[in-house]
């Protein structure tokens, strides 16, 4: 029998059961649908976070602590206290390839002052952080490189704290309270908003000279932190070596030691951020191909029903002269064009929910080809591994037997 | 020089295995192509099972059997399909058509199947054995829409289309009434008048009387082969009985 005429065939044979037909289809409808939207979600995802390297720019540097051993028990990351202002101030009088250093020592507690208090981390850091970070002043100044000489009392408030702590008016001049140490307002932050993967608010902050968090707040010689941004955005490679260089000299490493601190910047975290969402768009892929073999099992099972009750029909097309591949042959056409066809309408579906989401939202979803290739390829596969059961029991009939079937 | 249509010799079946079930003796027949054969017995008595090996649904125990001049023993059950193909055609007890599908599609069917090419206007030749049981007015009926005897005369059609050397008819009128009983073997009659080799197994002695040959099984032997003496005439019987029922 020629392929025209089996596929012919097929259609004629679904159409003449239209219900159960779509019904049967829908769990791959329904299998397929969920598979590309969620894939499509995921790398539409993966594009924003894409866009936000590119806005970020991608020439900040960041050193931590490494891990702490004990013994060979290794603490984890960031348990060691390894870095220094010394540090800091190396990276600042011998960089080549750096354009500004930051230390960054946090404290938190409860802030005091205008209306009420509000709890919230207090970060001292030097007067090159807001360009390392680029961040800018809504009003009043930053503090000077004196101020951080000078363990100077003074505070730039983040938008969420000034709005916090003074509603409406100008926290300019004020005072504030740390633990007992007083403060003086001298600016307040722009608004940054909230990190793209976090969630953290970014501008629920106070700014305070590193020496002085450090020794009245934090009270030690350690620093969590040094940012750094690179002179070049185009030498990543080239600044974060020069960074490794200048702390291992400052930590007296031998050339055999390993690193007592990390070195990593912003790109790479992004990345990691990006293969994350891209694991979790995986899985959540791989949830949905789960309702797509549950699918596949409604056809296995219709298609079953089908073959019972189409005993006699099987018999008659072999007593005509049939062989058992034509009839083997019939029924998975039968259930890969039930697959492909349900693909199509459930790749349907998703370019539906993606109009949808991409109006409700102000993220841009796309349903890439890809996924629509992979969706009708994986339900004809479905469509086969599923039918083939059935029109193999439907093809290994007996003719007299099915003749006789009531 | 013709081979006979059916030419057996000890062709025997035989069931299970501790307790074997002898459904047919070894048996010789001969069936010259144009013959009109009626197949006789009780349920029991083996004619199911001679139909099935004549027909190439089954293969026999012992023996062998030759249709049409082929030998069928030893064919694989995909040989045996296009055996089927080519030379059978088959007439069933309950009309036995796709439902939902027109009767032209219904007379394709077999043709559906023809590898070789053998018949090249498939449409045509199936619109053309309809037209020869007196339905080419309901090609595109479905079976739902016609009569129990328009329905066996499809089925008739089905069988003629693929040009067999031998029509195989397996209780075609049990579930017909008697005027339409007639107007099938009329059919048939008119047939065997063109040269078409009929086989029909029945267990009404009313139908045997209108072919040429009785053949009776019992207990899977052959207790009679002879030709019918007196035999009827279908056309005859359905005018006289159509006057019977005009008259009251």
């Amino acid at each position: 029998m020629k392929w025209k005429k089996l596929f012919r065939a097929a259609i004629d044979s679904l159409l003449k059961n239209r219900m159960r037909s779509v019904l049967t289809m829908l769990g791959v409808i329904i299998g397929v649908g969920a598979v590309a939207i969620l894939v499509s979600l995921g790398q539409s995802a993966q594009a924003v976070i894409e866009e936000q390297i590119t806005a970020l720019g991608s020439n900040l540097i960041i050193v931590t602590p490494a891990k702490s051993e004990s013994r060979g028990v290794s603490s984890g990351a960031r348990t060691a206290n390894t870095l220094r202002l010394e540090d800091a101030d190396a990276l600042v009088s011998q960089g080549t390839e750096l354009s500004g250093v930051s230390g960054m020592v946090v404290a938190s507690g409860q802030v005091i002052g205008g209306i009420g208090n509000w709890a919230t981390k207090i970060q001292g850091v030097s007067p090159s952080y807001l360009s390392v970070r680029s961040w800018e002043l809504a009003e009043g100044s930053f503090f000077g490189e004196r101020d951080v000489q000078g363990r100077a009392k003074v505070a730039v408030l983040g938008q969420t704290v000034a709005d916090e702590l003074f509603p409406g008016q100008s926290p300019l001049g004020a005072k504030i309270r740390v633990r007992n140490v007083p403060f003086r307002v001298i600016g307040v932050l722009k608004s940054k908003g909230s990190s793209g993967i976090g969630g953290n608010d970014q501008d629920d902050v106070v700014l305070a000279p590193l020496t002085t968090v450090l020794y009245r707040l934090a009270g030690g010689r350690n620093i969590g932190v040094i940012f750094a941004s690179a002179a070049d955005a185009t030498r990543m490679d080239q600044a974060e070596a020069d960074v490794r260089g200048i702390i291992r000299a400052q930590h007296r490493l031998r050339s055999q030691e390993a690193d007592d601190f990390q070195v990593r910047n912003q790109a790479e975290i992004i990345e990691f951020a990006g293969d994350a969402l891209g694991a979790l768009t995986a899985l959540l892929g791989a949830i949905a191909g789960v309702s797509l073999v549950v699918g596949g099992i409604g056809i296995m099972n219709i298609m079953l029903v089908s073959v019972t009750e189409r005993t006699r029909e099987i018999g008659i097309r072999l007593a005509v002269g049939a062989r058992g591949s034509d009839i083997l042959a019939q029924f998975l056409v039968e259930a890969v064009v039930l697959c492909v066809v349900g693909g199509l309408a459930g790749t349907g579906l998703a370019f539906g929910a993606a109009a949808i989401a991409s109006r409700a939202t102000e993220y841009t979803v796309t349903v890439g080809w890809d996924v629509v290739l992979l969706a009708v390829g994986f339900s004809a596969a479905i469509g086969v591994f599923f039918g083939f059961y059935p029109a193999r029991k439907a093809a290994r009939l007996d003719p007299i037997a099915a003749l006789r079937y009531e | 020089m013709t081979s006979p249509v059916i030419l057996t010799s000890g062709l025997s079946k035989v069931y299970g295995g501790v307790e074997p079930i002898h459904a047919l003796r070894p048996l010789d027949i001969t069936v010259e192509r144009g013959e009109f054969v009626a197949i006789m017995g009780a349920s029991g008595s083996g004619k199911s099972t001679l139909m099935n090996l004549i027909g190439c649904l089954d293969t026999p125990t012992t023996g062998s059997y030759r249709l049409d001049g082929a030998e069928v023993g030893g064919l694989t059950r995909d040989q045996r399909a296009d055996l089927r193909n080519r030379k059978l055609g088959f007439v069933f007890q309950g009309f036995n058509l796709l439902p939902r599908t027109s009767a032209l599609d219904n007379v394709l069917l077999p043709l559906l199947y023809d590898r070789a090419g053998r018949i090249p206007n498939p449409e045509e030749r199936a619109a053309e054995a309809l037209k020869r049981v007196g339905l080419s007015h309901r090609l595109d009926h479905e079976p739902n829409e016609l009569s129990g005897g328009q329905q066996q005369r499809v089925a008739i059609a089905r069988a003629l289309v693929n040009d067999p050397a031998l029509v195989l008819a397996d209780e075609p009128t049990g579930n017909l009434d008697t005027r339409t009983m007639m107007e099938v073997m009329t059919l048939f009659q008119d047939l065997n008048e063109a040269g078409i080799t009929l086989l029909v197994v029945t267990h009404e002695r009313e139908v045997a009387s209108y072919t040429r040959r009785v053949i009776e099984l019992r207990d899977g032997r052959l207790v009679r082969d002879e030709p019918v003496r007196n035999q009827r005439t279908a056309s005859a019987d359905l005018a006289a009985r159509y006057v019977e029922d005009e008259v009251g």
